[in-house]
């Protein structure tokens, strides 16, 4: 198993390279850009092309590719253009917060899911089953900015029972928790439908194998059989679905984040993606295809450690 | 008289009501004593799977006892709460499946579930269930409890994983042991092994045993009485040998006569088919259910009123369901010559291998290559218009061999000669198509071996177009052609595969071989997966087709008695060698090698007059992938330590054509099948 | 010597089994009634009596709220809201079929490939497969459609490239596990050519299980298309876009909430639409 994660390591590294080198090429191929956009819309060609000099972007893609590694290896991720500040600062302020978020999001969300989806699977065609599997289906439909609009609208607007905007802003009208309820309802709305039905169908498989049949006439109690023998065999499939989860929290949240006006990751990559900050842009996506690879990684040697059909060989 | 275990009187079991309803089982009445093994056999669809759940009352949804009882140790099964049902489960009645891989929860470990029952059941402390388990696995026979407590059940092999489940089920010392299709699946010699080993097992603790099977031979291997069901009634019941040996019910009697026997080849009898199928109507039927397929029956006398099950005059404890059985003539097997009219053709080689080998290179997952030899040194004729039985339990490379010939796969070493051309290396991409013409195969599995997707005329014409080149006006009429070569009527052609029963899909892979008047067919196991009395009829057909188109055949099998029937030469395999080959006369008379001497002991056979004693076994030792000495040295009970593992054994020639590769000599090779 | 064995009456033909109609269930139908009305509603817009969309009625802002002249009121622009949402559904029942028709082609014919022929092709492709889903999506979104601009053709390819995977994955599994059947064994043996194996003898078989994973795919594709438009990387205005729409106007929930709620509904009930058929055909297609 060892050498597995190691190869799978490997793998991410090249990825990585792979990764920062797209994007790089893909932003900074015309080095006019740049200098434009640091002059302003104004400038004339000449103060460009002079500035391009002066910045060295003019050296071929390569050279300038390896001097930008070389920085990332430093730990200096360069300059945000429209925050002024250094990109790594506002980078892990961003995304701290939107690990709160997610957390918290991801602490809703799973034990909701496996209670619904195990109580649908193993009664399956039973009316429980069917309101369950409906109302998973539907509030997986609704996208995010239409909950939050909806809820935004039922409990801020109409109700005034909680804010409409969650600027993470302390010492206001309302408790920091006050201001993560709806975010956390609207990112948990949409998610747990989609997880709730895999965690089902898992289950209703396993409901249907003759080891629970053997269990059961073994005169075991439901309970056990399903607490037991069934459910660690129904979450083996799931489990990896639900890191895949993870990964969409940390990005994905950029729908609940503009709704709320929350100080998240995902909107400062949205930011910068449209204000063309290339060094914002760059680092952002390097940390988030970490993040993707880092728990798809955990996420198969997961399941090697839950399964033993594939962890000791036959 | 004492209080039987368990009484069933009149069940009735439905699935479904009003328009879907069907019915399973109907008033079915029946005993079982304690300490007695009862056997209840049927083909698919007759409702014995359900019995056995109903006695457990895990019918499912859709399941419901519609009328009669069933009486455990005097006590009406209805009328228990859950708790008291949960108590009963495990500990007073335990069941036996037939997937014993997917009975075990793969997640656990084989410890963990064995001491679940005696911790439900007996006592709560850990360490004596732990004894418990320990105890109940040397009493299975397992090797080395200690290690297997801590196993996974996908670690073991298919016998010890059954072994394993029946430890389950007897650790909490039940009265009754329910099997249902315990050895199905099941290699030979394993299930041989099973079966002695159930019965040492119930006649030392005195456990009852209810045995549910179609395989006539298994239940004759264990059980005192026997019950024969059709449609969900009882026709037959009775002591075993009495209703063996003296069939009374014209369905009973189809059975055993559709049944190949070891000790019979083609020529002492013909395999008689029982004609027409199980139809849902005559489920329903006021009266007897096999009348349309009875050749005794009487309108008027057999239908239209109910049937009631009599007992058989003179003969005690002897039932049986027909009002005609008195007037039915004394059972005798039909004497006919079948052998066919190959006969005739002179016997000149079509196809032999020479030294033909394969070996895989796998990757294994955590990195390495792991080396599969699937055949070795193998040596075969073919002969023209003749059959060629290759018999083997799994692994044995017999399904290699087949798909080298047909170039579904190449050899890595040796060479199959075809009309002077080697065609083991040769993939089927790179024939041309005259020789894919005259190569084909029948598969094992009705169920995958049609396209559902595609109508039986399509794959017909499909196969007639691509190997014979027929224009587009012709190709109705060759299919229709076809389709009466295999007894089908024509009209199957527009059909599904769905809509077809399993014999009936057979036939159309039979004619879809066919179209292309091929010079040999390979059928790869083409009627294990069918009905017993269905098999007879493919069997008959194969061989007639065989006379008259000049068929070679190979045919691919592990039923030995099947094979006893079919074959003129046959090739024993085992671990991708050839241990014995020859004429099959020669063959299936001492001497034998070890290993086909342990194949046919443990064949059980229905007709038998003593209890085989079974294979004797030498303790498994695990063999490494050496390549070096006798492949089956390390289950030999005639091995000689030193010399069968380390070096390859001779070829012997006991008779003209037949060769046994073993290191005893002629003298010393075993002769006898019935001692220990 | 031959014997008559085996012959049994033939059951009744089972009706239409040529054509393998489609079956549903209730909830399958309701899907379908209401994709039915939003195509129709696409279809019919050029010829309905609408206002134009984009054409600002300045007057009506005085009371944007729903009126006799504007059912359902009007925009911060003065542009009517209905018409708006009718001219939106075609925006959204154009690039969301094309986007997903492109990526079930592409997926599945991958996916048979790397399913038949595996090896070295398969490796390759389930890698790169496994790396774009793994890949938060968002933000190839949000990079492609600034970088090279946010068009139509651009939203399609975006989409086809990132939803391809997931049928590629479905279908190689499938195929993996059909092209060990007898009966492909039979048609190689009869010298079928490798195309018409996997396209008449495999893919047939995988019919159900794509269909479904089709219609989930276009629910999800009308999310997408709704996000875009909502994050503002989506089709450029003036352009009714229902995400689009809903971005105007979602900070004026608190003094007219019904500009950024109809939106919404919209395409709630579109999506709704597509899953409900897709539970209905899975119910339905279910092979044992």
């Amino acid at each position: 198993m060892l050498r597995y994660a190691v190869r799978q390591l490997g793998y991410m590294a090249l990825t990585l390279l792979g990764v920062s080198f797209a994007v790089f090429v893909l932003n900074e191929f015309a080095p006019g850009d740049v200098a434009r956009k640091l002059l302003g819309a104004y400038a004339t060609p000449e103060q460009v092309e002079h500035l391009t000099r002066e910045l060295g972007l003019d050296r071929p893609v390569m050279v300038r590719y390896l001097d930008y590694l070389g920085h990332l290896l430093t730990g200096d991720l360069g300059q945000s253009l429209t925050f002024k500040v250094p990109v790594a600062d506002i980078l892990w302020d961003r995304l701290s917060n939107t690990f709160l978020l997610a957390g918290v999001a991801f602490a809703v969300i799973v034990p909701v899911a496996i209670v619904f989806g195990v109580a649908a699977g193993i009664r399956e065609g039973s009316l429980r089953d069917h309101a369950i599997t409906i109302g998973a289906n539907f509030i997986s439909s609704l996208p995010e900015f239409a909950t939050g609009v909806f809820l935004a609208s039922i409990f801020a607007v109409w109700l005034g029972w909680l804010p409409g905007t969650s600027p993470l802003s302390r010492g206001g009208n309302w408790s920091i928790a006050a201001q993560l309820v709806m975010p956390v309802l609207v990112i948990a709305l949409y998610d747990v439908g989609y997880l709730i039905a895999m965690i089902r169908v898992s289950m209703i498989a396993v409901m249907r194998q003759p080891f629970i049949r053997t269990a059961v006439l073994k005169g075991a109690r439901r309970r056990d059989v399903i607490l037991k023998h069934a459910l660690r065999n129904a979450l083996i499939t799931p489990f990896t679905a639900i890191l895949l989860q993870v990964n969409y929290l940390v990005a994905g949240v950029v729908v609940v984040e503009t709704v709320f006006a929350y100080p998240g990751f995902g909107r400062l990559m949205l930011q910068a993606a449209m204000s063309k900050d290339i060094a914002l842009v760059e680092a952002g996506t390097l940390v988030a295809v970490l993040i993707a690879m880092t728990t798809q990684l955990v996420g198969d040697l997961a399941y090697m450690v839950l399964d033993p059909r594939i962890r000791v060989q036959a | 008289m004492a209080e039987p275990l368990l009484r069933c009187e009149g069940l009735t079991v439905d699935y479904g009501a009003g328009e879907g309803l069907q019915r399973a089982v109907e008033d079915l009445s029946f005993h079982i004593d304690r300490g007695e093994a009862f056997g209840l056999v049927g083909e698919s669809g007759c409702g014995k799977s359900t019995v056995a759940l109903a006695i457990m009352r895990y019918l499912g949804s859709g399941g419901s006892v519609s009328a009669g009882m069933i009486r455990f140790q005097g006590t009406d099964l209805a009328s228990l709460t859950p708790s008291q049902l949960r108590r009963l489960r495990g500990a007073e009645i335990a069941m036996v499946y037939q997937d014993p891989l997917s009975s075990l929860n793969p997640v656990m470990t084989v410890g963990r579930q064995l001491m679940e029952v005696p911790l439900l059941h007996r006592t709560r402390d850990r360490r004596q269930a732990r004894e418990l388990a320990l105890g109940a696995l040397a009493e299975v026979e397992l090797a080395d409890p200690e290690s297997m407590l801590g196993r996974y059940p996908h670690q073991l092999s298919g016998g010890q994983q059954q072994r394993v489940v029946i430890a389950m089920a007897l650790i909490a010392e039940p009265s009754l042991l329910i099997m249902d299709e315990p050895t199905t699946g099941l290699d030979v010699t394993v299930e041989a092994a099973v079966l002695a080993l159930v019965d040492r097992l119930r006649r030392r603790h005195g456990t009852a045993v209810l045995f549910i099977s179609h395989n006539l031979g298994a239940v004759g291997r264990l059980c005192d009485r026997v019950g024969v069901l059709y449609a969900g009634r009882l026709v037959e019941e009775g002591p075993l040998r009495q209703v063996f040996d003296n069939p009374r019910h014209p369905y009973t009697r189809g059975l055993l006569a559709c049944l190949p026997s070891v000790d019979r080849d083609r020529r002492s009898r013909r395999l008689v088919p029982i004609g027409g199928a199980l139809s849902e109507a005559s489920r329903l039927a006021v009266g007897c259910a096999f009348a349309d397929r009875c050749r005794h029956a009487v309108d008027g006398l057999c239908t239209g009123q109910p049937i009631l099950l009599e007992p058989v005059t003179d003969e005690s404890g002897h039932s049986v369901r027909c009002v005609l059985s008195d007037r039915l003539p004394d059972f005798r097997w039909p004497a006919e010559d079948a052998s066919p009219l190959t006969e005739g053709i002179a016997a000149e080689p079509v196809l032999t291998a020479i030294g033909l080998g394969k070996r895989y290179d796998l990757p294994r997952p955590a990195g390495g290559r792991s080396s599969i030899t699937a055949l070795q040194g193998v040596d075969l004729q073919l002969e023209r218009g003749r059959t060629l039985a290759i018999v083997g339990e799994s692994g044995s490379g017999k399904s290699t061999f087949a798909r080298i010939v047909l170039g579904l796969t190449v050899a890595t070493e040796g060479e199959v000669d075809f009309h002077g051309a080697n065609i083991a290396r040769l993939s089927i991409g790179r024939r041309s198509r005259d020789l894919r013409q005259r190569l084909q195969m029948i598969f094992q599995n009705p169920d995958s071996t049609l396209n559902p997707s595609h109508s039986v005329g399509y794959a017909l014409e499909r196969a007639v177009s691509r190997l014979h080149g027929v224009r587009r006006s012709g190709r109705r009429a060759a299919v229709a052609r076809l389709l009466q070569l295999v007894q089908l009527p024509a009209a199957l052609a527009e059909r599904m595969p769905d809509e077809l029963s399993g014999g009936q899909r057979q036939r159309v892979a039979i004619a879809r071989a066919l179209a292309a008047a091929p010079e040999i067919v390979v059928a790869d196991e083409p009627v294990s997966a069918l009905d017993v009395s269905v098999q007879a009829a493919v069997v008959n057909l194969l061989q007639d087709l065989q006379a008259e188109q000049a068929l070679s055949l190979i045919f691919i099998s592990h039923d030995i008695a099947l094979v006893r029937y079919m074959a003129d030469q046959v090739a024993l395999f085992y671990r991708g060698h050839v241990v014995e080959a020859g004429p099959a006369d020669a063959v299936f008379a001492p001497p034998y090698h070890p290993y086909t001497r342990m194949l046919l002991a443990s064949v059980p056979d229905p007709f038998a007059r003593s209890t085989a004693a079974g294979p004797r076994e030498a303790g498994t030792v695990s063999s490494q992938e050496g390549g070096r000495g006798c492949p089956f040295a390390a289950r030999c009970a005639w091995r000689v330590d030193g010399l069968c593992s380390e070096v390859d054994p001779p070829t012997l020639e006991p008779s003209d054509g037949h060769r046994i590769a073993c290191h005893l000599g002629l003298q010393e090779l075993p002769r006898d099948i019935a001692s220990t | 010597m031959t014997d008559i064995a085996d012959i049994a009456p033939l059951a009744p033909a089972t009706p239409a089994r040529g054509g393998r109609r489609l079956r549903l269930t209730r909830a399958g139908w309701v899907g379908v009634a209401i994709i039915a009305f939003w195509t129709s509603m696409a279809l019919l817009a050029p010829v309905l009596p609408l206002p134009a969309p984009n054409a600002s009625d300045l007057a009506a802002l005085a009371n944007p709220l729903p009126s006799a002249a504007h059912w359902l009121g009007v925009d911060l622009s003065g542009r009517d809201i209905l018409s708006r949402i009718i001219w939106g559904s075609r925006t959204v029942l154009t690039v969301a079929p094309i986007a997903v028709a492109g990526a079930t082609v592409m997926g599945a014919l991958l996916g048979l490939l790397a399913g038949y022929y595996r090896g070295a092709f398969d490796s390759v492709l389930s890698r790169i497969s496994d790396v774009i889903l793994s890949f938060p999506v968002i933000i190839l979104y949000m990079i492609i459609l600034t970088r090279f601009g946010a068009s139509a053709l651009n939203i399609v390819l975006v989409i086809t490239v990132t939803k391809a995977p997931i049928i590629y994955r479905l279908v190689r599994a499938m195929t993996l596990e059909l092209a060990g059947r007898e009966y492909v064994a039979a048609a190689q043996m009869r010298g079928e050519g490798a195309a018409y194996i996997m396209l008449v003898e495999i893919l047939p078989n995988a019919r159900g299980p794509i269909l479904v994973d089709v219609c989930l795919r276009l629910g999800y594709t009308t999310i997408a298309i709704g996000v875009l438009g909502f994050l503002g990387i989506g089709l450029p205005p003036p352009t009714p876009d229902w995400g689009g729409m809903v971005r105007e106007t979602y900070g004026m929930i608190s003094l007219y909430p019904h500009m950024a709620i109809i939106p919404c509904v919209a395409i709630s009930t579109l999506v709704i639409g597509f899953n409900l058929l897709a539970v209905g055909l899975r119910r339905r297609t279910r092979r044992g």
